[in-house]
């Protein structure tokens, strides 16, 4: 029998999304790490929808990767289908969505963290933190987690991914089990100990669809959806070759009146109209309970048929997720063109458990209250595998950086999606489980799919998750495309019949004067790559710069504009309001206000005009009283 | 914060039949009761009620020196939040002047200019644009700028302002909502609808930023050109209407050769006074130089003033002038009327269809009708004022413009096909610069700003 007591460096409590992230972020930074999990079997699991990335979640993923993430090289390995969102807008909304095979994903990420070095994996339930009162400060430190079996493990920092098991309640109708997703194991003593010592914790819910047997699925009578032609990895690291795979069809279909029908009769028999759901859902991703009620205009809703994997016959039911009983699933899945005979093999089901507020965070995702203790993940009030990845990621570095005493890392909402994420939780008021949306994203058309690895592979670099090699490609790639951009400035076309006719071939106006490349490119119709044969001196370039190259001169003008808008931001976040700094002392500040800053404690003036309550009156307070403090200081 | 009690003369420094001289701050009681006695001397002011007025004297140890009444506001319920006292006194202005000495004498200090606004501003009483309409109130000129303060200090702009922000924020607002949701919300044929809205919005930010552009010709004065021919009496109406020898004046055509420039108050209203050289063709080289630059005042004129010899006939140089006014804000002065008229109104009114008044600028007839018939069109907005919102401050026309601007680029992404996520980019822009007049977008700049004028930090 091992020691009763363990020490570690880390310890991360949960191995889904987030906490796989921490982890491996740890271990990687040479940091001794310990990851716990109900069941090894679970480690990555998708208890949800089989894909990864889609609208904006598509940048998390490749944000992800491009700090040294995991998440875009295991879908990348895992996909079976994968297709460019939104490609007939703005460059900024296009983004990547891939379906997974489930098992495969969960196995491929078991896998890399069973392989990497200074990680251990633990079968175990964690029932409570432990902390001490540090002897200057007086401040809570953790110093370690015990589990239920009652041993006790010591470390320097603690990241929390419980994901969705913290007394976790499942409802299919009146049937309610006590368990987390899937029918496994739910974890319920670690809420008690969080409340114990001080940590505010909410009741959220959330739900998934039906799995039907394929075989069951009358394909005809639905419209094929394919994946991309020529695939583009999620990763900046894989090579595109690998990702040309033969790929599997999901399958659109729609609800009808009787579907809705159906719904509507049985409307008293769900948890959540019933009243028997304590906790909030997600308002982006409702059940078709939900739909139905707040749609109650439209005739049907687009239902999708996806697969879960290659080695199962199990097809998920995207769009109706739904917490109604057994019974009436059945009447209404049926009543969906191709579902006719549909098998049921899992039920749809809602799931409630506990999160914290996470406004007791700090954006490095550290307690404010206990220091050394991080989470991440659905723990946070998010939802979503890509938001909880980002999050454990974002953590796991942070707990690192807090041993070693280095620079704790905080993106910016003008540099990242992440950033964007991290600050709505920790500062604004969340009442429901968080979805990442691309309108989220103030300042989107800088914060492109395409651009992740030139915004943050520098950070990823600092922090020692990503190769020197790796880093000095960005350097190089940096300067490849501004030369091209002046480059192609300089390029003169001249009005002859070579360019007027391509220029025909694109229902563009001749020209009547000599121009230059740039201006041509700016053209709607026209881009860096239609006008390539008129461009004679053009260099052999990777196919990730040229991309750059394009989107760069395209839209320039725009990309200015914002990029003032983000100054403007800027000047905000980095007027720094001091640790100390005594809100008492601001008479003028309304009483909401001053309650909520002294609560949120924000780190900048910028942070704090985003914390709902707090209206731009009592910002110019703030300012004009910090500005008084400097002149009492200076005199 | 603890602050010092301020005081000051709060009406105008000229003989007036009521002066005001107010204190504020956390001493205003004490230095009431130290200086105040009631009738019957045994009121003490500390101990009534808010916002009560009293009767009594106001006293330097034992001399009276006015008749009062007392007005008491207590804090928070007053102008600056602090407790407020103010003293109706007699307006003369030593009466004034011994009232703030003895107050300062008892413990309050002068107060700056602004400083019971900044006081306002910092106790939360206003906000950062209520503050920045009374610098303007303090800074304008004219009694028609000072109502455009006053009125934005009401709220006018604001009001505005955020009726445009509230319109385009839901346009924002549709547009994320069909990127977030494409499957309920359908977004086609969108762009013809924004390019309707954005249009009117335009419109409306345009006729703002015209209406700065006349403010700040009436902060300087409105431009009034004074024309007609040689010898008609352009010089003389000058003198008449400054009630001074301005100009010279003499019986010969063509004496004054340049052009002049008074600056008058017309109850209130300013005006720019500009006398020209009479217009006639002529070979006098300096004459000819004086009457190019009349036609261009002309041009540029906000209100022109001409002035017909009614003891001549209209002749050529007439015909010309009037071919220059068609289409201008013209007042036909039939001057000498104390001669036996030779034009008469019915026939300048053949060529020209403007007000016509008949003056003596010898006998000094007529002149009232024409002060009243200018002030007539300019509290009736004749002289192209919009009386919607009137914008008076540099930074509002500013933001204003940007606004103006990036909606225009939106028109632009609309008509170059853009898809609809770049419309919301430039939306944002002119939505926050909009935010920016009314404080509702945070600006550090502002703050500054505001902050330098009120010389705070002191």
């Amino acid at each position: 029998m091992p020691a009763i007591e363990e020490t570690y460096d880390v310890c991360v409590v949960g191995a889904g999304h987030a906490g796989c992230e921490a982890a491996l972020a740890c271990a990687r930074l040479g940091f001794e790490t310990i990851i716990f999990t109900v069941s090894v079997d679970s480690i990555a699991l998708m208890p949800c929808n089989p894909n990864i990335g889609g609208s904006s979640k598509g940048h998390l993923v490749r944000e992800i990767d491009a700090l040294g993430g995991e998440m875009g090289k295991n879908i990348d390995k895992t996909f079976i289908q994968s297709k460019m969102l939104n490609k007939s807008k703005g460059p900024a909304v296009h983004s990547l969505r891939a379906q997974a095979d489930k098992a495969a994903y969960s196995m491929e990420m078991r896998k890399t963290l069973q392989n990497t070095e200074h990680l251990t994996i633990r079968q175990a339930e964690v029932s409570e933190i432990i902390t001490k009162n540090d002897e200057v400060s007086g401040e809570q430190v953790i110093i370690g987690v015990k589990t239920c079996s009652g041993r006790t493990y010591y470390c320097k920092s603690v990241v929390l991914c419980t994901g969705t098991y913290l007394c976790a309640r499942c409802l299919c109708g009146e049937m309610i089990t006590h368990t987390g997703p899937n029918g496994l194991q739910a974890a319920n003593y670690l809420t008690d100990s969080l409340k114990e010592h001080g940590v505010e914790v909410f009741r959220f819910k959330t739900g998934t669809p039906a799995r039907i047997d394929k075989r069951s699925i009358d394909f005809t009578k639905m419209q094929e959806q394919f994946g991309d032609e020529r695939v583009v990895p999620f990763s900046f690291t894989t090579n595109p070759e690998d990702v040309q795979i033969e790929q599997v069809s999901c399958w659109l279909t729609y609800t009808n009146e009787k579907t809705h029908e159906v719904i509507r009769e049985n409307l008293d028999r769900s948890p959540i109209y019933a009243g028997v759901i304590e906790g909030t859902g997600p308002r982006y991703c409702p059940s078709i309970e939900d739909k139905v009620v707040k749609f109650a205009d439209k005739d049907r809703h687009q239902v999708f048929i996806e697969p879960e994997g290659i080695n199962t016959n199990e097809m998920y039911v995207g769009g109706m997720s739904s917490s109604l009983p057994e019974d009436v699933q059945y009447q209404m899945y049926r009543s969906v063109p191709g579902l006719e005979n549909a098998d049921i093999v899992r039920n749809a089901y809602a799931i409630e458990y506990d999160c914290i507020n996470p406004n007791q965070l700090l954006p490095t995702l550290e307690f404010k209250k206990i220091k050394g203790l991080f989470s991440g993940g659905q723990f946070n009030g998010s939802s979503g595998y890509e938001e909880a990845a980002a999050q454990g990621l974002i953590a796991g570095i942070n707990a690192a950086m807090s041993i070693s005493d280095k620079k704790q890392l905080v993106l910016k909402r003008s540099e990242s999606y992440i950033g964007v994420l991290i600050d709505d939780l920790v500062t604004k008021e969340n009442h429901e489980p968080y979805r990442m949306m691309t309108s989220r994203a103030e300042y989107r058309l800088l914060l492109r799919q395409d651009n992740a690895d030139l915004r943050l592979t520098k950070y990823g670099y600092e922090a020692g998750l990503i190769s020197e090699e790796r880093y000095q490609w960005i350097l190089k790639k940096e300067k490849l495309i501004s030369q091209e951009i002046s480059r192609v400035e300089h390029v003169n076309v001249g009005a002859n019949k070579e360019v007027q006719s391509l220029l025909e071939q694109y229902g563009s106006v001749p020209l009547n004067t000599g121009t230059t490349l740039t201006e041509l490119i700016r053209r709607p119709e026209l881009s860096y790559e239609v006008l390539a044969p008129i461009d004679k001196e053009r260099p052999e370039l990777p196919a990730d710069v040229a991309e750059q190259v394009s989107i760069n001169i395209k839209y320039d003008g725009y990309i200015k504009r914002q990029m003032k808008q983000v100054e403007h931001f800027k000047k905000l976040e980095e007027k720094k309001i001091p640790e100390d700094f005594n809100y008492d002392e601001v008479d003028s500040l309304r009483i909401e206000a001053r309650q909520k800053l002294k609560l949120y404690r924000p780190i900048s003036i910028g942070q704090a005009s985003r914390i709902s309550g707090v209206s731009p009156a009592d910002i110019s307070m703030l300012l004009v009283h910090m500005e008084q403090m400097k002149y009492q200081k200076k005199s | 914060m603890k602050t010092d009690t301020i005081a000051a003369i709060a009406t105008a420094m000229t003989v007036s039949g009521i002066g005001i001289v107010r204190i504020s701050g956390e001493e205003a009681f004490s230095v009431i009761d130290k200086i105040y006695r009631s009738k019957n001397g045994k009121k003490v002011l500390s101990e009534m009620d808010s916002h009560t007025i009293h009767y009594g004297y106001i006293m330097d140890e034992e001399d009276v020196i006015d008749e009062v009444m007392v007005l008491l506001m207590k804090a928070p319920n007053s102008y600056t939040r602090e407790d407020t006292i103010e003293i109706d006194c007699h307006g003369g202005v030593l009466v004034m002047k011994r009232i703030l000495e003895t107050v300062l004498k008892n413990g309050a200090r002068a107060a700056e200019p602004g400083e019971f606004t900044k006081r306002a501003f910092l106790n939360g009483r206003i906000d950062l644009s209520q503050a920045e309409s009374v610098i303007d109130i303090i800074q304008s000129k004219n009694d028609f700028a000072l109502k455009s303060s006053m009125s934005q200090l009401q709220g006018v702009l604001t009001k505005k302002i955020q009726e445009i922000r509230g319109e385009i924020i839901h346009e924002i607002a549709f547009i994320e909502s069909a990127l977030d949701d494409p499957e309920h919300i359908s977004i086609d044929g969108y762009g013809l609808e924004l390019e309707k809205i954005v249009s009117n919005i335009r419109n409306s930010i345009k006729k703002m930023i015209d209406s700065f552009e006349n403010g700040s010709i009436l902060k300087e004065g409105i431009n009034t050109v004074i024309v007609g021919k040689p010898n008609a009496g352009k010089s003389s109406l000058l003198n008449v209407l400054l009630r001074k020898e301005r100009a010279i004046v003499t019986d010969i055509a063509g004496t004054t050769r340049d052009v002049l420039e008074e600056q008058m108050n017309l109850n209130g209203i300013i005006l720019n006074i500009i006398d020209t050289a009479g217009i006639r063709d002529t070979t006098d080289v300096v004459e000819k130089i004086g009457v190019d630059k009349a036609k261009v005042y002309v041009e540029n004129a906000d209100l022109i003033i001409y002035v017909v010899d009614s003891s001549t006939k209209l002749d050529e140089n007439d015909q010309e002038i009037i071919g220059m006014l068609l289409d201008k804000k013209v007042i036909v002065l039939l001057n000498k009327s104390d001669l036996s008229p030779v034009t008469t109104d019915e026939e300048v009114k053949l060529y020209l269809n403007k007000k016509i008044i008949s003056v003596s600028t010898i006998e000094n007839t007529g002149i009232d009708e024409l002060e009243e018939e200018i002030k007539e069109m300019f509290f009736h907005g004749n002289l192209a004022f919009n009386d919607e919102v009137y914008i008076t401050n540099i930074r509002h026309r500013n933001a204003l413009q940007n606004s103006y601007e990036s909606l225009g680029m939106v028109l632009r992404s609309i008509e170059d096909g853009m898809p609809e996520d770049f419309y919301s980019i430039d939306l944002m822009s002119a939505y926050e610069e909009l935010g920016s007049i009314i404080g509702e977008s945070v600006e550090d700049d502002l703050v500054n700003e505001i902050f330098s004028k009120f010389c705070m930090g002191k």
